[in-house]
Order: C-alpha cells, then sequence, then structure tokens
C-alpha cells in the first residue's frame, strides 16, 4: 500500500530562520494527523510546502509514491481550507463550491449538483444563492470545506482552520469536520497551535519544536508518554518538581522515591526536575504540607494552585466534590501517584 | 432621532453651497433681454469648438485610464502577492505627482518637446510629432497619466487591502486554477469597485484639467471653455453647465457598472 503523503528530509530556511529542520513524516491513507507545535515551529511551512505554496531547499515530498516537490500547487489535487475566510466574495456559496471543477471544464449541470451534495454534506442546505458576507464565519468555513472537497482531493489540508471562530462554534465544528472526513475516509493533515483540538479530532499527532519533529503519536499515547520533556509540557500542564535521580532508574522527590519513565539520561545523584500531571497529584492526609493558594472551578475537577511549605508550587487537579472545601489559605498535604514518571534537566527551583 | 434631526442642516448647508452656484450660473445662462430663453444651449450644443473640444478631453481621458490601470492594476497586484517589501517605495512614487505642482512638471515637459528643433534629421522626430498632434495629443495623456497615479493607487490599494488577496490566490490555485484564470475570475472580480473608483477619479480630474493642457498649447474642454468665455460669457457658462451633466452622466454611468453586483447583493440580504 502506498502512502498518501510522505515527508522525507524537508528543509527550509528564511534567510536567518530556519523553518524546517529535516522534517520526516509519513501519513498513512485516511488518517488524520495534526501538527501541533508553538509559533514558528513550522508547523505552517510544512503545509505549504505540501500544498506547493512554498518550495523546500532540500528534502522530497512524495505523494502516493511519486514525487511532487516540482508539481505547481494548481496540479496537485489537493483541497485546503484556510485561516481567515477564503471563499470568493464575488461567487455565491454554491459558486464558491463548484469553482474547483469550474476550471476543470466540468458541466454546469454536473457542477450544481455536486455543489448541493457538499452543502448538504457539511450541513448548509439551502444556503447556495448566499453570497460569503451573508454568511456566518462558521458558515463560511463549512463552504469552504465543502469547497475543498468538492474536487475529491488526494490530500485535505485544513490550516488552523477554527481559530478565528467563537468558542462554540469552534467546538462544534470540530465535530463535524471529524465526522466528514471519517466519512469520505480523506487523508487529511491539519494545523492548529490548540492542543485540544489536535487531541480531540486527530488519529496521531505530530508535536514539533524548532522544525523538527519531536514526537508523532495517537494522542493518548502523546499524553501518557510523552518522548521528550517538551512534549510532556506543551501537551498538557505539567508540574516541575525537584528531584534528585537515585540507582536503580528511580527518582527521589518529597522524601519517596517513583521509577522513571524510559532510560533515564541521567546519573545517580544528578539533580531533576520530574514532571508530574496535574491529575497525577493526590491531595489527602499523607505527603508534602501546603497551602491552597487558588482553587480554580472546572466543572467535574477542579484546579488546585497550592504552594508546599518548601516553597514548591504545583496544581492539582481533584473531583471538585472533594475540592470543596480546599478553599484559598486552607492548609493541606500533597504527594504524586505512584507511577513512572519523566525527568528533565533542572532548570527550575536553582539556588 | 437626534442623529436625523442633527444630519438636516448640515446636509440642507452642503446643498446649498452646491446648488446656489448652479442655479446662479443656470440664471445666467437663460435670463436674457426677452425673458427666459434656451438659445445658448441649441447654440452651444451645435457649436463646434465644444463638441471637437470635448471629445478631444473624453477620448485623452479614457485613454489615460486604460494607460493608469495598464500599469497600475498588475503593479499594485504583485505588490501585494509577491513584493509587499516594496509598497512604502511604490506609494512614495504614485504619491509625487501631489507634491510637485503641475506647472513644474509641464515646465519640464515643455523643455523637453523644445528639443524636437534639435532632433529634426533623427526618427526620434516624428515621435514627437505625434506626441504634440493637435487632435490627439498624446503628450497630454502621458502627462495626465502620471497626475492619475496617486488617485489609481490610493483607490487600487484600498481594494487590495478590503480583500485577503493572498489567501484568495492561494484557495483559487489549489482547487486547480490556472495563473490566468485566477486573475481573471478571482482578482479581478474583486478589484472592479476599487478600478472604478480609480477610473472615475482620474476622468474626473483629466476633464477637469486646465493648465497643463494650457500651457502645452492644446485645446480640450476645460482650455475651449476658458477661452471662449472671453468673447462669449454666456456660451460658456451654458457650456460648463452641459459638460457638468455630461460628467455626472458619465460617472454615474461608470459607478452603476461597478455598483450592479453590489447592489443585488444587498438586495438579497434583504429579500
Amino acid at each position: 500500500m502506498t502512502v498518501p503523503v510522505q515527508l522525507k528530509r524537508l528543509r527550509r530556511e528564511f534567510g536567518p530562520t530556519v523553518a524546517l529542520d529535516g522534517l520526516d513524516l509519513d501519513i498513512a491513507p485516511g488518517e488524520l494527523v495534526a501538527l501541533l507545535g508553538p509559533s514558528g515551529c513550522g508547523k505552517t511551512t510544512a503545509l505549504r510546502i505540501i500544498a506547493g505554496f512554498e518550495s523546500a531547499d532540500s528534502g522530497e515530498l512524495l505523494m502516493d509514491g511519486q514525487d511532487i516537490t516540482s508539481v505547481p500547487a494548481h496540479r496537485r489535487d489537493i483541497g485546503m481550507v484556510f485561516q481567515s475566510y477564503s471563499l470568493f466574495p464575488n461567487m455565491t456559496a454554491a459558486e464558491n463550491v463548484a469553482y474547483g471543477l469550474r476550471v476543470r471544464g466540468v458541466s454546469s449541470g454536473e457542477r450544481a449538483s455536486r455543489a448541493a451534495e457538499l452543502l448538504d454534506l457539511v450541513g448548509l442546505p439551502g444556503r447556495g444563492g448566499h453570497y460569503p458576507h451573508q454568511l456566518s464565519g462558521g458558515q463560511q468555513q463549512r463552504v469552504a470545506l465543502a469547497r475543498a472537497l468538492a474536487i475529491r482531493p488526494r490530500v485535505l489540508l485544513l490550516d488552523e482552520p477554527l481559530s478565528a471562530l467563537d468558542a462554540k462554534v469552534r467546538l462544534t465544528l470540530r465535530e463535524e469536520i471529524r465526522r466528514i472526513q471519517l466519512e469520505l475516509g480523506i487523508t487529511t493533515v491539519f494545523v492548529t497551535h490548540d492542543q485540544e483540538e489536535a487531541l480531540s479530532m486527530a488519529d496521531r499527532v505530530a508535536v514539533m519544536k524548532d522544525g523538527r519533529l519531536e514526537q508523532c503519536a495517537a494522542p493518548a499515547e502523546l499524553y501518557d508518554r510523552p518522548a521528550t520533556p517538551f512534549v510532556a509540557e506543551f501537551v498538557g500542564t505539567m508540574n516541575r518538581v525537584p528531584g534528585v535521580v537515585r540507582d536503580g532508574g528511580v527518582v527521589e522527590l518529597f522524601g519517596r522515591r517513583l521509577p522513571v519513565h524510559g532510560e533515564s539520561a541521567f546519573g545517580a545523584g544528578t539533580e531533576v526536575d520530574v514532571l508530574l500531571r496535574p491529575e497525577g497529584m493526590a491531595v489527602g492526609d499523607e505527603g508534602e504540607p501546603a497551602t491552597v493558594r487558588v482553587a480554580t472551578f472546572l466543572g467535574a475537577t477542579t484546579r488546585l494552585h497550592v504552594t508546599t511549605d518548601a516553597g514548591v508550587p504545583l496544581k492539582a487537579d481533584l473531583p471538585s466534590w472533594e475540592a470543596a472545601e480546599l478553599t484559598p489559605g486552607a492548609r493541606c498535604t500533597i504527594t504524586p501517584h505512584d507511577n513512572p514518571v519523566l525527568v528533565a534537566e533542572r532548570t527550575v527551583h536553582k539556588e | 432621532m437626534a442623529r436625523m434631526t442633527s444630519r438636516g442642516p448640515v446636509l440642507g448647508i452642503a446643498a446649498l453651497y452646491f446648488l446656489v452656484p448652479v442655479a446662479a450660473s443656470l440664471w445666467f445662462t437663460i435670463d436674457s433681454a426677452d425673458g427666459i430663453s434656451f438659445d445658448v444651449y441649441s447654440k452651444g450644443l451645435g457649436s463646434e469648438g465644444l463638441t471637437t473640444s470635448l471629445l478631444r478631453s473624453v477620448s485623452v481621458g479614457l485613454v489615460t485610464v486604460l494607460l493608469g490601470l495598464l500599469l497600475m492594476v498588475p503593479t499594485t497586484v504583485a505588490v501585494a502577492l509577491r513584493l509587499p517589501k516594496l509598497r512604502r517605495v511604490v506609494e512614495i512614487l504614485c504619491m509625487m505627482p501631489l507634491v510637485v505642482p503641475p506647472i513644474a512638471l509641464v515646465a519640464g515637459v515643455a523643455t523637453v518637446l523644445s528639443w524636437q528643433q534639435d532632433l529634426a534629421a533623427t526618427p526620434l522626430y516624428g515621435t514627437f510629432q505625434a506626441l504634440i498632434d493637435r487632435d490627439f495629443p498624446l503628450i497630454l495623456v502621458i502627462v495626465y497619466t502620471v497626475m492619475s497615479l496617486p488617485f489609481l493607487y490610493r483607490s487600487l490599494d484600498a481594494g487590495l487591502r478590503a480583500v485577503d488577496l493572498r489567501t484568495l490566490v492561494e484557495a483559487a490555485r489549489s482547487l486547480g486554477a490556472s495563473r490566468t484564470q485566477t486573475l481573471l475570475q478571482v482578482i479581478a472580480p474583486n478589484l472592479r469597485q476599487a478600478v472604478t473608483g480609480g477610473a472615475v477619479l482620474s476622468l474626473a480630474m483629466v476633464l477637469g484639467e486646465y493648465s497643463v493642457a494650457s500651457v502645452l498649447g492644446f485645446e480640450p474642454f476645460a482650455v475651449w471653455m476658458v477661452n471662449v468665455g472671453d468673447s462669449e460669457a454666456q456660451l460658456s457658462v451654458a457650456a460648463a453647465m452641459l459638460s457638468l451633466l455630461f460628467t455626472w452622466g458619465l460617472l454615474l454611468l461608470l459607478t452603476a457598472l461597478a455598483g450592479g453586483r453590489t447592489r443585488s447583493r444587498k438586495q438579497r440580504k434583504t429579500a
């Protein structure tokens, strides 16, 4: 089986800035891969190279096994949805959807029926006669999605398509996009800086940093077993707690010893930061004495911001019913759950 | 309601400011010893000088607009898409005619045109002759094109800023459109209002321009009107009234052509 999209050692520089530094990524048929990372990590550059709007300085881009590095954008058969509303203002929604078919010389009857079919698919039946300015932001992005799908693209590219929308519409639309993607089984690359969006929509999430791929894995694996401290801290929330590596693959913190996840690069006696998820912290009768600073109600859970008597700030997620009495100023004790932990070079709490 | 009340007097004063001179001019042209007479209008319309000079002005104006657009549309689109760093340079160049007085500009042009005496034996002499052809003075087209750059640039720049041109072009390209299809089907329709706005302003400028044409010794409509005013004041004012109507008609026509689609969109929205 051929791989729909393969990025091989892609490198791209903009003056002194290295946007992509040898990016390798394979995307399987029908898969939705999210490119996730902070601003300037190269995710949009990678997407624009796939689309043909940018060219790589070196490396290869293969589609269905064929090198398309030199194929111009309009011959790639790639559908793309942009961050900003990109509908043609001079065309109705139906004309927008049918535009790709129009330039391919498809008959007007066939164009109209395909446009109606796709507007139906994206939940906008009967809106074909509306101009973009008569549609809301969410509706415009639905039309843009329909337009990208109308040409039956080999790959669908989504460049932060939800970032301009308000929170409620964003939530609805991301579920819609995922439903349609699964329904059509179309290979999709989705760029986002919103980790929640990436984790909830993608089959795999590719976390990028400084033009390189840090880790590409299923959302659960990425969250539970981050390959690097950067991934651990970028995806979800992490506490950094000072600890000391001990013999036998364990790390000591708060007077307790916890197993280190994977192979530790640090020798015994090295001072490190131990990375702990807020939901991996237990607030109870035993552990490090601390004072609650802030309690943020999040619905089913409450996030406590506490400071230990030794001055270490920590976040802990508790079921809201358990956190009811832990108001700011309350005393408590806090301790990590007995799970393998990730350690990183000591960057905080240095005296 | 309060806004409506305060708007009334302002609009009233503005209307008076424009209408009183027009009404006074109209009265001046139709008031005669025998009472009200429109003879000067029928005489004016039949006057050879009026038709010839007006046609000269209109043809020079239309060619100026065409040349200006051919120059500025590709330039502004290229700057917006490919060379955003050059935007300031292009803007400054296009705004230059606003800071260089037309009289200074024409002084330079007149000097260059005077070189033709020295070029009589060269092929360039024919070029100079074509430039100063009395029926269709190409030199006026060139000077007016330069003078219209600020109007065209401002209008096109505003139009380009109103749409996310780069994204629209990329969207069209990703859908399979060639460069020509993108230009004709996506860029051009979305710049129509900006193009019309710039064209209307440039045309209005050319139709009313006096100093350059006068100094260079040509007689387009504005110059003819001043010349005839020395001997036939009533005919001159009548011609001004007719030209006002003609210019309004022309500008309304251009605006209607550009606004047709917008109106139909608004109607659809309210339906």
